[in-house]
Formats: structure tokens, C-alpha cells, sequence
């Protein structure tokens, strides 16, 4: 059989360093070279979705071989409902990303293009491995091609926000490492999968608990440690901002459920209020936050934020529904609510995000003050910004739905006033969101910068009527999404279910 | 074709029509967007007007289907399926009905208009949205079907987006109703964890089982569940409904087009939140206080809202108060379990409302977007059949004997009567009271628009080429073209009629038994039923009752202050100020909320975003462990010299240090 | 009689004049260099006494091997200076403070 996730992980990677080979002169080469690249990894998405089976938790396409003998470090990798939606959705922005760079970057294209295909790459790793060492080398690898970016091609105060970026993520992942080489010591194993079978004090997971939390609230990003964000994704250029928030933060809630859910399962279940509490949080206060942005970035970001506690909540929900009726019923539509908005979340945050892209395309500002009336010059992009921003609030039939409102059902089940702060949402959502369409897309012509604005071409109608597709598709049609993941979301319910204290 | 397929084909004709005129726009043109709504919108209501006269005549069978599983999870199907019942297609024929008749209107109303095909894309979306909403078999589905009418709402009010008003009450009206939504979610939230299904059949099925289930929402004080799922569900009726304090959108919403107000704000959204909770009458049945609860807001809502529409001016607004006014009516027919009436006025106001903001916007078309009804008068001899209907419409609204409007609202207040609910004895005097207000504001805009003394006056700005610079008309208003009044007619039709044939079967003969449960011991309808001897002698027994009199007091105050005496209005505003003004400023709610909810959400957006997050976290937690760093950092660098010196002193220092530790230990 | 003691007081007599040379000095690498090449010296003084008082040459053959070392790193530290002098045109303590954080 192939090895599809070595492909799909080395792919992109060898790819990039093909594209940086071709060096500075040869910019359209690069572009139409790393297309063809990502659009070739996405291609090998169809054989891995296809020979994906539905009907077991197993880990699937699994490749084992010894990477470090000494340590026991293996190359492992394997798949499943928890990883395979996330890998699709990273192959998927693939080919979005170089097409939007496609006229914009103008400045050293081989390296922008370089840059993200060897992103790509690392982070399908991320979402592949099984082997704990591994995850976190293509963890932290991950953040070297996004540092760069925002770094080299970001906003005014890129250097700001990239040591921001770098040093908040790097600070809580440095903790993980502590984490698994505790794990490494006491399992004898890299294994990720010994790991979950490994019995646990309640002490150990806690601490254990509480060394994941730190990288992956950073990644996720949870209320309070957040701050990174807005300023990452307002200095970085669009195509990073639409994988930082479209894949990026994804990386933190599936550690959740790969990593802190099935090793410290007591632990989480006696942490499980505090997440929750920065969960609800995140929703509610960030949603206020949200609205007074005057910046589009910076609001799409804090939206995010706020989007992001729904798959907190989501997956942490599962203890207190188990404590209230002793049996995990209902949990798993909040686990499933969590990946289904994680997913969402990466369609509609990236397809705002290449919004906001449009626009400061032709304007240069991301103020909300420089705009009005786009949709007068600009329709079919007004068509779309509505579409999405109504995506972004929870619309029925958009995937924004979808996942808020599998989560905020389940959530009721845990506690009314949980299903209550989240269901805040409904309001606060669509307060920001339409608050920026009245401001930027409605009313008379703004000024002259906007009166000279013209609609969206080909390249960036292709971008954004494809990600309708998909934010449509999935809000009309969930079931294939939420079957991948049945299985494996009923065996971690079931794994987290029994306590690993012996 | 089977039924089933014919039931799907019903929405989707709308939806597809939408989808032509609006992402073709420039293919088809300006009339082949509306031929292709129209024939869309008319195939729809000719094949759900099939599905009625099948129920009716030949007996079809409650169909009850799903269309395609949206998810599965845990064992709970969610799904997109039709419900469709007596109560179901009688929905989908005054939906389909009214707009039909809209999308005609539209041609000539709409016709200078450059939104033209996006208009009529808008319109027949909100067609498919509304029949999801009424057809569908499940709370998801309904869910789905109440948003995505919310969403064409909010796209119609602001169609004319460069109207700053505009664009502000659509947001207001999207973000009121997502407070009402909220609740509802909360609502299915609840039915979802008590029954674990959405589907209504299994749902209602289990209902009674689950009626003496409590829930600690606070802990330690047990809430009867039903009256939680209920007055959750409530409050998404409110919103859509424009019930108070909920309905503050709703007058706002008077900023889009005229036919959408007719078609989404007087027909049919704004029903939907009765249709609901009709539909969800076997839950509403457990729990007797959510029921006196649903009565006190309608009671308060038709009386409260009603006095407005006296001191309105903008001739849609009156209309739309009216409008509040009577969904208030609708909603004390549900509180009091009388579903059946409250479906059955939901009907008849569906034509005589849609009727009259149509008359409205036709005389707005004469009168060059001139809304002031004091710049109107005298148009009765300018455009007869606009005035013509406009009188049987507002016949039917008051409740005259005879007219659509009297035999649904007359049902509604005689079951008041006859309930024995907590609070009836108040909402009784309300729904009477909200009588002769009704015949005041409505007979108020008749003489003030089409008798007296013509007063012709254009806005300033509004239509240049159509009035001399001192704001006359350039031309004698003139009556609307057949696009315009022969949906007038169309409507004017069954609002006079439609009462006097369907009120036996609706009411009283238990058409609608196969869709609303009713607990015996509640069922005022069947009681007042006992009392009335068919239609005529209903009517004539109006005659000689409180109502009917009631409403004739409104009709001749109005006739003497409006017709003969304008000076009384100005003196009564004078002497009653403060309820003038308490009035006019719609009892404060617009600014309490502006005040409170708007102002104060940006507020703390504004405290919570520079003092916690960029003070607090940002510039403490995370700039200050950097500015630590550098502090300390600024303490340490003073040992860093430069000079060799002081680097070999600090080097004998340490090794004295070490020599001393090591010897001492 | 010339003692064990007499040779090390006398190393650390050296070895305080050198330090108190790198101390005080505030004007000459020079002088710097010449501190260091004294404290090596003095060093040598306490191998070379050790090695004759305790029977064993390895102390002498240290001391080779830190002459050797003394006279590399005079030669380097005076290549040091040249091009210190060259560059900035002084050899005075007080104005070589490159380090200073």
C-alpha cells in the first residue's frame, strides 16, 4: 500500500524546497509550482477519504518505523475521526492560500510560497502523528515558516507581533515537552497510544493536565492567555492569517482530544469546571470585546476566539453530563459540535479573513472607519461578505450553525446556564458581525477610495464562492462529516469514562 | 408525480425561482425575474391550494415524511422532513397566497427600482424559507426555516442599503429577533434533553410523560420543566411575533419596501411565531402558567401597541402598529387555548393586513413616497379602487359583523370570556378595550387619507421630477396601474369573505383537531361553540354585543374628530400631554433600549476591551512580564562594566566566595 | 634555612602585586599584560618549590608547559594590542568599555 500520509505530509514539504529553489527571478514559476503542488496534495485527499473506514476507531494508514533507536522514537503515523477532518480541511487551504497570494505578493514569491507549502506539510504531520516525540517536532516545526511570514511579510508592527506569537506558543509548549518526557520516562514508550492506556495517579495527570493545557489553551488560544492572537493576525499578511485561523488553532482543541482527554481523563474531569469556565468565558467576553474592534482583522479575530470556546465547551462538557446521569449519552454530540465548529470555524474565519484580504487589497486599510457602502462598487463581494458574516453568526444552513448548535443542545444537558452563556453567542455573533456589514459593506459610498473600488475577479471569485461551497455544503449537509467521526468520538467517551486511577 | 414529490417541489419552485433571478440577475433581465418568481410563486400556491382540496374533499391522510437525514448522532436523527396536516396546508395557502399577490404588486411598485431582480429574488427566497418554516416536521427544521426568514427579513429591510435608517433596522430587527431565537434555542435545547428527538411526532407523543418533570435552574428551586421548554419557546414566538417588549423592530421594519411589509411583516413571518406555538400545543397544553404568561404579553401587546397607532403619522406605521396589535390578539387566542381561533385570525389578518399595507403602498406610489398622512387627504376621488378596498379592508380589521375580521377576533374575545385561566379577567378588558382603539386609529387613517381636505404635500427630495419646488404635486395623484390594484382586489376578496365559509369548520367543526391538542378542561372554543348558531346568526348576534358597540364608539369619535372636528386632536394632545407624549415616544422602549442594551453593550465592550484585555492581560500580564525582564534586567546590566578590572575583581570575588564555602563546609 | 613557606610567600606576594596590578591599573593594556604574565610567574614559583621540596618533576615539567603558554599568549595579547591601538587609536583602560551592557 502507499504510505498517503507520508505523501501528503512530505509532499508539500520537498515541494516547498523545490519552490525555493527556483529562486527570486522565477515568481511566476514559484506560483504555478506550488498550485500544482497544493493542488496535488489535495487530489491525494480523495484516495485517503475514500479508503477511510467509517466503522472503526483503529488508527488507519498507519506507518510505523524506528526514527531515533536509542530513544525509541518512532516515525508513526496514522489517522482517525479525530484527524482526518482536520487533515482535509489543512489540504484544502492549500491551493486558497497560493491563489490568494497569487497578484498580491509581489516581494520574494518563491520564499511566501516556500514558506507555506512546508506549513502545510508540518501540520497535516501534526494531525498524522502518533508518535509523541514526532508531534511535537512537527508542533513546534510548524511555527517557523509562520514566524517567518508574519515577520517578513506582515504589517508595521510584525516584529511586535511575530516575538508575541513565537513567545507566547513556544512558553506553553515547552511545558508539553516536560509533559511527554514525564510520559516517555513512565511509559517506556513514545507511543501515543500506550500513553492512553498508561494508569495514572491523580497527581501525576493533573500536573500532566494542567502541561498540555499550557500549549494547547495558548494554540487554541483560551481566555486569558489570547492576546497573541489579535495581533498576530492584524500584522500578518492574509494567507497567514487565514491559516493561523483557519488551521492553527484547530492544532489546540485536537490536542485536547488526542492528548489531554484519554491520558488524564481524572484529571480532566476534576479540572473540568475551570475549562469550562474560561470557555464560557471566551464566548461571552470576547464577544463584547469583539464588537467595539475597529479593525476588521482584529474583530474577525476575537471572533474567533469566541468561536473557539464552543469546541473548549464542546469537548469538556462530556464530565458534568456524566456526573449528572451516569452515562456518557449526550456528551457526544458536544464532542461531535466541538469538531464540527472546529471545522466550520476554519472554513468561515478563512473565508472572512480573504474578505478582509479583498478589500485591503485595493485600499490598504483594515479599518472599519475607511469603508461604507462597498456594496454599491462591489455586489457579488457584498454577496459573499454577507453570506459569510452571516456564517460567522450562527446561521442555519451555514456551517457557523452547525457546530453552536450541536454544542450549545449537549451543553444544555450539562447545565442550563452553560447552554445559557453560550447561546449569548446567538446575540453577541450577530451583533458584531452585522455591525461590521451595516459599517463596511451597507450605506452610501464612503469616500473616494470606495467609489473607485472594483469587484472581485476571477481568481478571487474562485477562492471565495469555493469556501461558500464547503461553509454551505456542510451547514445543508453535516452527516458526512459527523460520521467520520462517530467511532472515534464513542471510544474516547468511553475511554474517558473510566477512571485510570488503580 | 407522487405526493411526496409534490410536496417537495412546493418550496423548492420559490427557492429556485430565488436563485435565477438572483445569482442571474443580468441573464435574465428585469422581466424575465419576475416571470420566473411569479410562475414559481403561483405553481407553488396552485399545487399547495391541490393539497388543501385534497384534505379537504378527498380525504387525504396526514402525510408525515422525511426528505433527507441532515445528521445522525447518539441514536437522535436530525432531519429535514414535511409535517404536512389540515393546519400545515392551510399555512401554505395563505402563504403562498399572499405572496403571489405581493410578487404581482411588486411589478408596479418596484417598477423604477435598480434592485429590481434582486427584489424579487429576495421575496421568493423568503417564500421557501416561510414554507420550510410551516412544513416541517421537526424543531431543527423549524428552527432552520425561523432563522432563514429572520435572514430575508433583515435582506429586505435593508434593501435599500444606502438608507442609513434602512441598514439600522435591519440589524435592529435581525438582533431583537436573535433574543427571541435565543430563547428558542434554549427551548429545543430542553425538548431535546427531556425527549431526546426533535421530530414533533415523537416529541408530542411523550409529552404527557413528561409533564410533572422539574429542573433546578437555580439550585434548590425546582421549575416545572414544561413551563420552562414552553416559555423558552415563547420567547422565539416573541421575537418573531413582535410580542413586547420584543417588538420594538417591528415599526422600524417599515423602512423597507411596502410589499415586504405586507408579505413579512403583517402576513406572514410575523404569524410564525403563532404558528408555533399552535403547533406546539401539546406541550403548551402542560403547563398552565406558560399559557397565563403567553396571555399577559398578548394582552398587554393588543392594547398597549394599538394606542400607539392613535398618535402615528406615517401611514405604514399605523398600519404596523396595527399590526402589533392584532399578533397581541393572536397571542392571547393562544394563551387562553383557543389555537384554533388564533390560526383562524391569523388567516383572515393575513389578507385584510397584507390588503391594507398594499393600499398603503399604493397610495404612497400616488403620493410620491409621501408617508404623512397629514400631507394626504381627499384621495378618494383620485384613486376608487384603492379607497374601496382600503375601507373593506379596515371593515375587516375593526370587526364588522359579516367581514373576515369580525368572526376570528369576535372568537378570540368570547373565549377570554370564557376562560378561567389566571389573569383572563384583565385580558378580557384589554382584548375589549383594544376594540374600540382599533376602530380608532384605523378609521383615523381612512379619513385622514383618503376624506377631508386635500393637504398634497411631497417630501423634500424624495421624487424631483414629481412636484413643483414649493413641494405641490405636479400632477393630480392618479390611481395605480392593474399590477397594483388587482392584487388589491385579490386580497379584498377573501377579507371579506373568508370568515363567514371557514369559520365553522376551523372553529368549531375541528378541522384543525388533527394538528392542536387541546385538554379538555381548557377548550374555551368548544364552549363558546355551544353558544352560536352558524355564521349568520353569529354575525347577527354581534350586533347587540359590547364589541360591536365598542368599535362603533371608535368609528364615531374618529368620524367626529378626524372628519369634522381636527381641533378636538389638537386639544386633547394639548390637555393630555403626558399620555401624548408616552405615546408618541412608543412608551420609551426604543430609548430605553438604545439607553440600556445598545449603549451599554458597547460600553462594556469598550471597558472590557481597554481595561481587562488590552490593560489588564495585554498590557500587565504579558507587556509587563516583558517590561519585569527588562527591569531587572536594567539592574543586572550595572555589573556589566566593560572594564577588565572589574570583570577579574568580580572573578576573585567568586573564587573567594567558592574557596570559602568549600573550607567552611 | 629558605623553607617551604619563604618560596609560597613569596608566590603569593607575586600574586597580589599582580592582582592588585589588574586592579589598580587604570591607564596601560600594558601594564595589564604584564600583571597577567606576573601572575603566571608566580604560579610558577609555587610549582617549582612544590616540585623540589616533594621530590617529583612533574611541577618542573608544568612549569615548561606554562612558560610556553605565557610566551603564546604574550605574543598574541601584543598582536591584540597593536591592532587595539590601530583601530582606536588608545590603550587606555578607562576608555576600552565595549562590554558595557
Amino acid at each position: 500500500m502507499m504510505p498517503l500520509l507520508s505523501i501528503l505530509i512530505w509532499l508539500p514539504i520537498v515541494g516547498g524546497a523545490l519552490v525555493l529553489a527556483l529562486g527570486e527571478q522565477r515568481a511566476n514559476a514559484a506560483r504555478y509550482l506550488s498550485l500544482l503542488i497544493a493542488g496535488a496534495t489535495l487530489a491525494l485527499c480523495v484516495p485517503l477519504y475514500m479508503g477511510f473506514d467509517n466503522s472503526t476507531a483503529a488508527m488507519q494508514f498507519v506507518e510505523q518505523s524506528v526514527w531515533i533507536e536509542t530513544f525509541k522514537v518512532n516515525y508513526h503515523l496514522g489517522i482517525d475521526g479525530f484527524s482526518l477532518p482536520l487533515i482535509l480541511l489543512t489540504a484544502f487551504f492549500g491551493p486558497l492560500v497560493v491563489l490568494g497570494a497569487w497578484e498580491v505578493v509581489q516581494d520574494k514569491v518563491h520564499q511566501y510560497m516556500a514558506a507555506f507549502l512546508i506549513m502545510e506539510g508540518l501540520m497535516v504531520g501534526v494531525f498524522a502523528a502518533l508518535d509523541g516525540l514526532l508531534f511535537y517536532v512537527f508542533f513546534e516545526a510548524m511555527l517557523i515558516p509562520m514566524f517567518l511570514v508574519i515577520g517578513m511579510w506582515g504589517g508595521p508592527r510584525r516584529v511586535y507581533a511575530t516575538i508575541k506569537f513565537f513567545l507566547y506558543t513556544f512558553l506553553g509548549s515547552v511545558f508539553m515537552l516536560v509533559g511527554i518526557i514525564y510520559l516517555y520516562n513512565q511509559a517506556d514508550s513514545w507511543n501515543i497510544m500506550d500513553w492512553h492506556a498508561l494508569p495514572l495517579t491523580l497527581q501525576e495527570q493533573i500536573w500532566l493536565f494542567l502541561a498540555f493545557f499550557a500549549a494547547f489553551a495558548v494554540k487554541i488560544p483560551m481566555f486569558p492567555v489570547h492576546t497573541w492572537l489579535p495581533d498576530a493576525h492584524v500584522e500578518a499578511p492574509t494567507g497567514g492569517s487565514v491559516v493561523l485561523a483557519a488551521i492553527m488553532l484547530k492544532i489546540g482543541g485536537y490536542g485536547f482530544v488526542r492528548f489531554s482527554l484519554p491520558i488524564a481523563p481524572d484529571a480532566s474531569a476534576a479540572l473540568d469546571g475551570f475549562v469550562i469556565a474560561l470557555s464560557l468565558i471566551a464566548v461571552v467576553y470576547i464577544g463584547f470585546v469583539a464588537l467595539v474592534q475597529k479593525d476588521m482583522k482584529k474583530l474577525i479575530a476575537y471572533s474567533s476566539i469566541s468561536h473557539m470556546g464552543f469546541v473548549t465547551l464542546g469537548i469538556f462538557i462530556a464530565f458534568s453530563i456524566y456526573r449528572n446521569s451516569g452515562s456518557m449519552h449526550g456528551a457526544g454530540l458536544g464532542m461531535e459540535g466541538a469538531m464540527v465548529q472546529m471545522v466550520s470555524h476554519g472554513f468561515i474565519s478563512g473565508a472572512l479573513f480573504l474578505c478582509v484580504g479583498v478589500l485591503y487589497d485595493r485600499v490598504h486599510s483594515r479599518e472599519i472607519s475607511a469603508y461604507g457602502g462597498v456594496a454599491n462598487t462591489m455586489p457579488w463581494f457584498a454577496f459573499f461578505a454577507v453570506l459569510f458574516f452571516m456564517a460567522n453568526s450562527g446561521l442555519p444552513g451555514t456551517s457557523g450553525f452547525v457546530g453552536e448548535f450541536m454544542v450549545i443542545l449537549a451543553s444544555f444537558r450539562a447545565n442550563f446556564w452553560y447552554a445559557f452563556a453560550a447561546g449569548l453567542t446567538l446575540i453577541l455573533g450577530a451583533a458584531y458581525s452585522l455591525w461590521l456589514v451595516k459599517r463596511v459593506v451597507f450605506g452610501e459610498v464612503g469616500n473616494a477610495n470606495v467609489e473607485a473600488l472594483e469587484d472581485i475577479n476571477g481568481r478571487e471569485a474562485v477562492m471565495l464562492s469555493s469556501l461558500a461551497f464547503m461553509v454551505l455544503l456542510v451547514g445543508l449537509w453535516p452527516a458526512p462529516l459527523v460520521d467520520m467521526m462517530h467511532v472515534s468520538v464513542n471510544q474516547l467517551l468511553e475511554q474517558i469514562a473510566v477512571s485510570k486511577i488503580n | 408525480m407522487d405526493l411526496k414529490t409534490l410536496l417537495i417541489v412546493i418550496p423548492l419552485l420559490p427557492l429556485f425561482g430565488a436563485i435565477v433571478a438572483g445569482l442571474g440577475r443580468h441573464v435574465v433581465g428585469r422581466a424575465g425575474a419576475h416571470w420566473v418568481t411569479i410562475l414559481a410563486v403561483a405553481a407553488s400556491c396552485a399545487l399547495s391550494v391541490n393539497v388543501l382540496y385534497q384534505q379537504i374533499f378527498a380525504g387525504l391522510e396526514t402525510l408525515n415524511f422525511s426528505v433527507y437525514t441532515w445528521m445522525v448522532v447518539e441514536g437522535v436523527t436530525f432531519e429535514v422532513g414535511f409535517l404536512v396536516d389540515h393546519l400545515t396546508s392551510l399555512m401554505m395557502c395563505v402563504v403562498t397566497f399572499v405572496s403571489l399577490m405581493v410578487h404581482i404588486y411588486t411589478i408596479g411598485y418596484m417598477q423604477d427600482d435598480p434592485g429590481y431582480q434582486r427584489f424579487f429574488a429576495y421575496i421568493n427566497l423568503f417564500t421557501f424559507a416561510m414554507l420550510m418554516l410551516v412544513m416541517s416536521n421537526n424543531f431543527m427544521q423549524l428552527f432552520f426555516g425561523w432563522e432563514a426568514v429572520g435572514l430575508v427579513s433583515y435582506l429586505l429591510i435593508g434593501f435599500w442599503f444606502k438608507k442609513e435608517t434602512a441598514i439600522f433596522a435591519n440589524m435592529k430587527a435581525f438582533l431583537v429577533n436573535r433574543v427571541g431565537d435565543f430563547g428558542f434555542l434554549l427551548g429545543i435545547a430542553a425538548v431535546l434533553m427531556t425527549f431526546n428527538s426533535l421530530d414533533y411526532a415523537e416529541v408530542f407523543a411523550a409529552a404527557p410523560e413528561a409533564a410533572t418533570d422539574t429542573i433546578a435552574l437555580i439550585p434548590g428551586v425546582d421549575w416545572n420543566l414544561m413551563t420552562v421548554i414552553c416559555v423558552c419557546l415563547f420567547i422565539g414566538a416573541m421575537g418573531k411575533s413582535a410580542q413586547a417588549p420584543l417588538h420594538v423592530w417591528l415599526p422600524d421594519s417599515m423602512e423597507g419596501p411596502t410589499p415586504i411589509s405586507a408579505l413579512i411583516h403583517a402576513a406572514t413571518m410575523v404569524t410564525a411565531g403563532i404558528f408555533m406555538v399552535a403547533r406546539m400545543s401539546p406541550l403548551f397544553e402542560m403547563s398552565e402558567a406558560a399559557l397565563s404568561f403567553v396571555m399577559l404579553i398578548g394582552a398587554f401587546t393588543a392594547l398597549a401597541m394599538g394606542a400607539i397607532g392613535i398618535v402615528q403619522n406615517d401611514i405604514k406605521r399605523v398600519v404596523a402598529y396595527s399590526t402589533l396589535s392584532q399578533l397581541g390578539y393572536m397571542t392571547v387566542a393562544l394563551g387562553v387555548s383557543a389555537y384554533s381561533a388564533a390560526i383562524f385570525h391569523l388567516m383572515t389578518h393575513a389578507f385584510f393586513k397584507a390588503l391594507l399595507f398594499l393600499g398603503a403602498g399604493s397610495v404612497i406610489i400616488a403620493m410620491h413616497h409621501q408617508q404623512d398622512m397629514r400631507y394626504m387627504g381627499g384621495l378618494r376621488k383620485y384613486m376608487p379602487i384603492t379607497w374601496l378596498t382600503g375601507w373593506l379592508g379596515t371593515l375587516a380589521l375593526v370587526g364588522f359583523p359579516f367581514f373576515s375580521g369580525y368572526y376570528s377576533k369576535d372568537a378570540i374575545i368570547l373565549s377570554v370570556g370564557a376562560s378561567e385561566r389566571f389573569g383572563s379577567d384583565l385580558t378580557y378588558w384589554a382584548v375589549e378595550l383594544g376594540v374600540f382603539i382599533t376602530a380608532l386609529y384605523s378609521f383615523r387613517l381612512l379619513y385622514l387619507t383618503f376624506h377631508g381636505p386635500e393637504k398634497f404635500q411631497v417630501v423634500p427630495g424624495a421624487d424631483p421630477h414629481a412636484h413643483l419646488p414649493d413641494g405641490q404635486l405636479a400632477h393630480a395623484p392618479h390611481e395605480s396601474p392593474l399590477v397594483v390594484t388587482i392584487p388589491l382586489v385579490l386580497l379584498a376578496i377573501p377579507s371579506v369573505l373568508i370568515g363567514f365559509f371557514t369559520m365553522q369548520p376551523i372553529l368549531f367543526g375541528g378541522w384543525l383537531s388533527d394538528a392542536i391538542t387541546v385538554n379538555p378542561a381548557n377548550d374555551v372554543v368548544a364552549r363558546i361553540g355551544a353558544d352560536i348558531d352558524g355564521p349568520v346568526g353569529m354575525a347577527l348576534h354581534g350586533f347587540v354585543t359590547l364589541p360591536f358597540w365598542l368599535m362603533m364608539g371608535g368609528l364615531t369619535l374618529a368620524t367626529v374628530i378626524y372628519l369634522f372636528r381636527p381641533s378636538i386632536a389638537e386639544a386633547v394632545k394639548a390637555r393630555a400631554g403626558f399620555l401624548y407624549r408616552l405615546l408618541d415616544n412608543k412608551y420609551y422602549f426604543d430609548q430605553f433600549n438604545q439607553k440600556v442594551f445598545a449603549d451599554g453593550t458597547v460600553k462594556l465592550g469598550r471597558g472590557l476591551w481597554s481595561k481587562f484585555d488590552a490593560g489588564f492581560i495585554d498590557g500587565w500580564l504579558v507587556n509587563g512580564s516583558a517590561r519585569l525582564v527588562a527591569y531587572v534586567a536594567g539592574f543586572v546590566r550595572r555589573w556589566q562594566t566593560g572594564f577588565l578590572y572589574d570583570y577579574a575583581f568580580s572573578m576573585i570575588i567568586g573564587l573567594i566566595a567558592i574557596l570559602g564555602v568549600w573550607v567552611v563546609l | 634555612m629558605i623553607t617551604l613557606a619563604h618560596y609560597l610567600t613569596l608566590g603569593a606576594i607575586l600574586l597580589c602585586i599582580s592582582v592588585a596590578g589588574v586592579f589598580l591599573n587604570r591607564k596601560n593594556v600594558l601594564i595589564l599584560l604584564m600583571c597577567i604574565e606576573l601572575m603566571l610567574l608566580a604560579v610558577n614559583m609555587n610549582f617549582v618549590a612544590f616540585s623540589r621540596f616533594m621530590d617529583n618533576l612533574d611541577g618542573q615539567v608544568f612549569v615548561f608547559f606554562i612558560l610556553t603558554v605565557a610566551a603564546a599568549e604574550a605574543a598574541i595579547g601584543l598582536a591584540i594590542l597593536v591592532v587595539l591601538f590601530r583601530n582606536r587609536s588608545t590603550i587606555n583602560v578607562e576608555e576600552l568599555d565595549e562590554l558595557k551592557g
